[in-house]
């Protein structure tokens, strides 16, 4: 039986920082040369010019400055605005760009935030076209929104968020409006667009705007959305600047809209049924299939500042006290500074282990929707071909292949040699069963990194933030800390706040389909503790485990009261339960990142492959330990919590009573005494031990009470684990400056 | 116009940024963890890259050829850069790209590469590299590439290159006292050892790096190994500099002063 030795203390460690070559390898980017180069072309824009735009305190005003628009133009010489095309409008990444996007975004957010929104914010307003839009639509907006294709860039703004209290967390209640403005025989019919905007990125230079409007026409069919362009007859104010405290390098308005289009700018173009137009698809099935993609970009924008703070906080921790005239060059005070403190490094490796965690989740998430990207579309190829729409139709077809898509993932996890390849085959061909397989899991993951990147971030980085000191409150704090934190919430919030994104998770957690994958995970999980054990794996199997178990005795438990414990609106329920399959989720993926790294390892790969290996085991280690932690809080307060505790007055069973026991006493010599310590006691004048009530009985929960031990005992070597990453950052090499201004 | 055959040797170095910490090991010395830190294009290599695609750039047919001395997979990594800067074709040499190489070893690797150049047409040559390297500083290493290639007709710290309708060259050589020499060459080939240039870095273009690259990956895909002569040069010792001076901001300082106030630092 082979056998694998576990961690020691003595074992090689991170000697230097982690640098491009294993960054690839970890987030899945290693054979893709095009989006290296890409990060190489982003990176000196980010560090360069957006670094010194903050250092010089562009970010003092909400305007939109000359300084601020010059970055418009850096980002067209770097290829970030051409990046969303296709070669065929002039871009020059082939297939699908999720993790492109993402990579750009994590860069330039490595430095400001603002910077990376600015950027993307150009990409939301060309999403609704490129997923959606008519061949016509893509031509003209594409060729004119990429440099070099025309005189003059086009930038674009995207427009749903209305003033209160109409669109913002609930997208279906539209205030704004379209009308039939006039339409003469045999020629276009032109649109009345009214429509006002709150908190609109890019709007104080956008040349165009994509907006979700209502139809108040009988002659328009429901929702859509216009394409509208500063040129069309009407009125097109940009509105004043919001005066955020956040992003102050990306452009946010208020604007208002009152102009007259054709009807040829409904996205996606429209049929003509009965003389009513109805557009080929409404604005919540734009919104679906542009924010699916973009709201992971944003989670990852929050990784960025998290592993961004890890140098700078390492730095200040070492420096803290030179200067001193009593600390001479050489003395553990001099070199180490507060790294002498263990909190302070063990704070910054769970920062540091965050960070990681984060970066690995969005990665793999956009990797994700890259290789789902095909399959979605041709979803809707196979629809148009066979003429079905959207909506229920589609609903009821895509039901159809629910079994066989289960099917496939049964035959999935048996393994070779156990299962009937013919019909796995036959199942792996089919479109609809693997749109729908692959669809269950991006309902999780897209949400799932929106929320727990930049809700868990934000808190993390208020940490970071603790750990520079008094520094960490100034503006002139290295790594920008203090800006990145208040950054962070605003990515919490905005392309839909944490509710939102919890509330999807509990509709769509607790789809078969995506349980059904869940499950294969957990045996994945022990497979890789089997070859990696310090990896956490096993905890996080263990945990995962935990959760499972939780969530189908909340689908088929009642409370005290009788209510159904696990339904939509039982918000106390269902989305602690989505935070803690976050934490799953991320810790899996860091794993999973890991399993990598060890895999080019193994082919000489990597420059000092083992300290860079035991370095991000124990890091995921950590984390699966943090996250185990927390699912089992969770779990544990959602299972018992909705329990009544039980009364001295209503004591039922669950107490011993004294008479009783003095009765038994002849029989079982001993028990009177030996009582007390197994169970309560009621004395026969009906006292007893001062406590609210009965100790709980587990009957019934017995599972969930085995597991949780379960997971508590695989905590096991999680605390060595952080000493090691901790004593890893005493020694770990940094470059003698930031590469950034500050 | 003369098309010219520019070949550019250039490798990488340590990304001056990192903390650079020399050691002595089995192998001979090198930089502390010298292989995981990031690196970048030597900066005298890269002046001497940026102007021979700028002057191919003016010399339609020409080409551009980068010649690097170094670790294949680090050198795949700085491409991801470099290659979107300007158009050229690479030749990579598999080997220890460390400023603790003798120079003539690394001036034989780099001539037998060259002279292996499919294509290369000698009378058009133009060798470009830098008038120093920022890992080594021997200052010799193009000289003797060039010696070993049968130019003769070299040029050492070039800050500017100008070539005439007629086919020379004229060369400005910084020499003593901040001035230049100008000399003129009736043309190819020469060797061209640059200072700074002229020119700026060029920013990176992710779409020229991706022409770049069609070229370039078979060329490292293909890079043959080649073993420094480690035997060539003993090391006794490697350290930083034990004396440490104050940078002081002293402006009106007259140059007579400064050069007074090092002497006599270095005196000690």
């Amino acid at each position: 039986m082979e056998t694998v030795e576990h961690a020691t203390d003595t074992r090689p460690s991170l000697t230097t920082l982690p640098g491009d070559d294993i960054r690839q390898i970890l987030w899945g980017f290693a054979d893709r040369f095009d989006i290296q180069m890409l990060v190489q072309s982003v990176r000196p824009v980010a560090r360069g010019q957006v670094a010194r735009l903050v250092a010089d305190g562009g970010r003092h005003t909400h305007d939109w400055t000359d300084a601020k628009n010059d970055l418009l133009a850096s980002f067209d010489a770097a290829g970030v605005t051409a990046l969303f095309a296709d070669p065929e409008y002039g871009g020059f990444i082939e297939g699908p760009k999720n993790l492109a996007l993402a990579l750009a975004a994590f860069e330039l957010a490595w430095v400001d935030g603002g910077a990376a929104t600015c950027s993307l914010a150009g990409h939301l307003a060309l999403a609704p076209i490129h997923e959606k839009g008519t061949e016509e639509q893509k031509r003209t907006y594409m060729s004119r929104a990429i440099p070099g294709q025309s005189e003059e860039v086009a930038r674009g703004a995207f427009c749903l968020t209305e003033p209160l209290p109409f669109v913002g967390v609930d997208t279906r209640v539209l205030s704004g409006r379209v009308r039939i403005e006039g339409w003469d025989e045999g020629e276009e019919p032109m649109l009345r667009v009214e429509k006002r905007g709150r908190f609109i990125t890019n709007m104080g230079f956008a040349n165009f705007v994509t907006a979700a409007v209502e139809s108040d026409d009988e002659r328009l069919k429901g929702t859509c959305m216009v394409i509208l362009e500063e040129s069309d007859p009407g009125t097109f104010d940009r509105g004043s600047a919001t005066h955020k405290l956040v992003h102050q390098l990306s452009s946010t308005t208020d604007p208002i809209f009152n102009l007259v289009v054709p009807a040829s700018r409904i996205i996606g173009g429209y049929t003509l049924k009965d003389g009513v137009i109805v557009p080929n698809y409404n604005h919540s099935q734009i919104i679906e299939a542009v924010f699916r993609r973009t709201r992971v970009t944003v989670g990852l924008m929050t990784a960025a500042k998290m592993l961004s703070a890890v140098e700078p906080v390492i730095r200040y921790q070492r420096s803290r006290f030179r200067g001193g005239a009593a600390d001479a060059p050489g003395s553990p005070r001099y070199d180490l500074g507060l790294q002498q403190k263990e909190d302070t490094l063990h704070r910054l490796v769970d920062v540091w282990a965050a960070g990681e965690a984060a970066a690995a989740l969005g990665f793999a998430t956009a990797k994700f929707f890259d290789e789902f990207d095909p399959i979605d579309h041709r979803r809707d190829d196979i629809f148009g071909e066979g003429g079905i729409p959207h909506g229920r139709a589609g609903l009821k077809v895509l039901a159809q292949k629910r079994g066989p898509a289960l099917e496939y993932l049964r035959l999935r996890a048996l393994g070779p040699g156990k299962r009937d390849e013919a019909r796995l085959a036959e199942l792996e061909k089919d479109d609809l069963t693997q749109f729908l397989v692959q669809d269950a899991l991006a309902l999780v993951l897209c949400p799932a990194v929106k929320l727990w990147n930049t809700g868990h971030g934000t808190n993390v980085m208020r940490e970071a933030v603790s750990l520079m000191g008094g520094y960490g409150i100034t503006e002139d704090c290295p790594g920008f800390l203090p800006q990145k934190w208040m950054d962070a919430q605003l990515e919490a919030t905005y392309e839909g706040p944490e509710a939102v994104q919890r509330r999807q998770l509990s509709l769509t957690m607790t789809n078969e389909l995506f349980l059904a994958q869940f499950q294969e995970w957990i045996l994945e999980l022990r497979r890789i503790a089997g070859t990696m054990p310090g990896t956490g794996a096993c905890t996080l199997a263990s945990a995962m485990e935990l959760w499972q178990w939780t969530l189908q005795y909340l689908l088929t438990h009642t409370d005290a009261d009788g209510a159904t414990l696990y339904r939509d609106q039982r918000q106390g329920v269902t989305f602690p339960m989505a935070d803690a399959l976050c934490w799953l989720l991320a810790s899996r993926y860091q794993i999973l990142s890991i399993r990598e790294l060890q895999t080019a390892a193994t082919n000489g790969a990597v420059a000092n492959a083992e300290g860079f290996l035991n370095f991000f085991a124990d890091l995921a280690h950590v984390q699966a330990g943090n996250a185990a932690g927390e699912v089992s809080r969770i779990c544990t307060s959602l299972v018992y919590g909705y329990n009544r505790h039980p009364s001295w007055d209503l004591q039922g069973s669950c107490c011993h009573h004294t008479e009783d026991l003095d009765t038994l006493e002849s029989i079982m010599p001993g028990i009177a005494a030996c009582a007390p310590s197994v169970g309560d006691v009621v004395d026969a004048d009906g006292s007893h031990a001062p406590k609210a009530g009965p100790c709980v009985r587990f009957t019934g929960v017995e599972g969930f009470v085995a597991r949780r031990n379960k997971v508590d005992g695989c905590l096991t070597g999680s605390r060595l684990a952080k000493d090691r990453a901790a004593q890893a950052l005493t020694t770990v090499m940094i470059p003698e400056a930031l590469d950034y201004p500050m | 116009m003369t098309p010219f055959h520019i070949v550019v040797c250039g490798s990488l170095v340590p990304d001056p940024l990192q903390t650079l910490e020399p050691t002595l090991g089995p192998e001979g010395p090198g930089l502390k963890n010298e292989m995981m830190l990031p690196s970048v294009l030597d900066p005298w290599a890269g002046h001497a890259l940026y102007e021979a695609a700028s002057l191919a750039t003016k010399h339609p047919e020409s080409r551009v050829w980068l010649v690097s001395l170094g670790p294949k997979a680090r050198l795949q990594q700085l491409m991801m850069s470099i290659a979107q800067k300007a158009k050229f074709e690479l030749v990579a040499i598999d080997s220890s790209a460390s400023g603790f190489i003798d120079a003539q070893s690394v001036a034989r690797t780099l001539a037998t590469a060259i002279d292996e150049i499919d294509g290369l047409d000698k009378n058009r040559l133009l060798l470009f590299g830098g008038c120093a390297s920022a890992s080594r500083d021997a200052g010799v290493t193009v000289q003797m590439v060039g010696e070993l290639l049968g130019l003769t007709d070299q040029f050492l710290a070039v800050d500017e290159l100008e070539a005439r309708d007629d086919g020379s060259l004229r060369v400005l050589e910084r020499i003593e006292g901040g001035k230049y020499l100008a000399s003129t060459v009736r043309g190819a080939p020469a060797v061209v050892a640059w200072a700074t240039g002229k020119l700026p870095e060029p920013p990176n273009n992710p779409q020229v790096g991706m022409q770049n690259m069609r070229t370039i990956l078979p060329a490292l895909q293909k890079a043959k190994a080649a073993i420094p002569n480690r035997n060539s040069i003993h090391y006794q010792e490697v350290a930083i500099p034990q004396q440490k001076r104050e940078t002081r901001v002293v402006k009106d300082m007259s140059v007579d002063e400064i050069a007074r106030e090092i002497a006599d630092w270095i005196r000690g």
